[in-house]
């Protein structure tokens, strides 16, 4: 069973790429192109075509991701969440990340399904929808940068965090 | 005051702030004495 470290890692990294880099490419891209594109009537092409699917990679290629840091942590997944000092600065990661994977599937994915049309809503609950789903998402990015940190630091290169 | 969440400058600062108050309740909170 020495493989599964190994392969758990690299599937983390494929997966959570997948997650960050469609997360970073809302943010980054397709909010600030939303508000060029609403301004000209063109924002449908987005809307329709391209964000479902985008979502669709996003929220399961979040799951996979947290799926394979537990298998990756293996018999250290308690003491990492339970922030033992061996195992605290991949634990303030692990618990970044699961924070993160919540705001997907509870406070952005539902929301985004009214903001879609994928179930139905007033005007009201789908412009109350908007700015849930993109602080939701905001705030993910922001915790993606001490997440990544502490991913990159807590675990098997500890030198910064003293470790 | 406005919300650094509504603009992406915000949110990057924001982000590295955090990651330094972590840094810091890491060393001297969960690994104080180690």
């Amino acid at each position: 069973m020495d493989f599964v470290p190994g392969i758990a890692r690299w599937i983390h990294f494929l997966a959570g790429i997948t997650w960050i880099g469609l997360l970073y490419y809302f943010n980054f891209v397709q909010v600030p192109a939303l508000k060029a594109a609403a301004a000209d009537g063109s924002a449908g092409g987005i809307t329709k075509h391209v964000a479902p699917r985008a979502l669709l990679w996003f929220r399961w290629a979040a799951v996979v991701t947290w799926l394979a840091g537990a298998a990756l942590l293996g018999s250290a997944f308690v003491p990492a969440f339970t922030l033992q000092p061996a195992y605290a600065g991949i634990g303030i990661g692990a618990w970044l990340g699961t924070i993160m994977l919540f705001n997907v599937w509870v406070l952005i994915w539902p929301n985004q399904k009214k903001i879609l049309g994928i179930v139905t809503a007033s005007d009201e609950e789908k412009n109350k929808a908007r700015r849930v789903a993109f602080l939701a998402s905001r705030t993910n990015t922001m915790l993606s940068i001490p997440m990544l940190f502490f991913m990159a630091n807590g675990l098997t290169h500890k030198a910064l965090i003293g470790l | 005051m406005k919300n650094p969440l509504d603009s992406i400058l915000g949110t990057i600062i924001s982000g590295l702030v955090l990651t330094l108050v972590l840094y810091v309740f890491l060393k001297n909170f969960v690994l104080a004495g180690v």
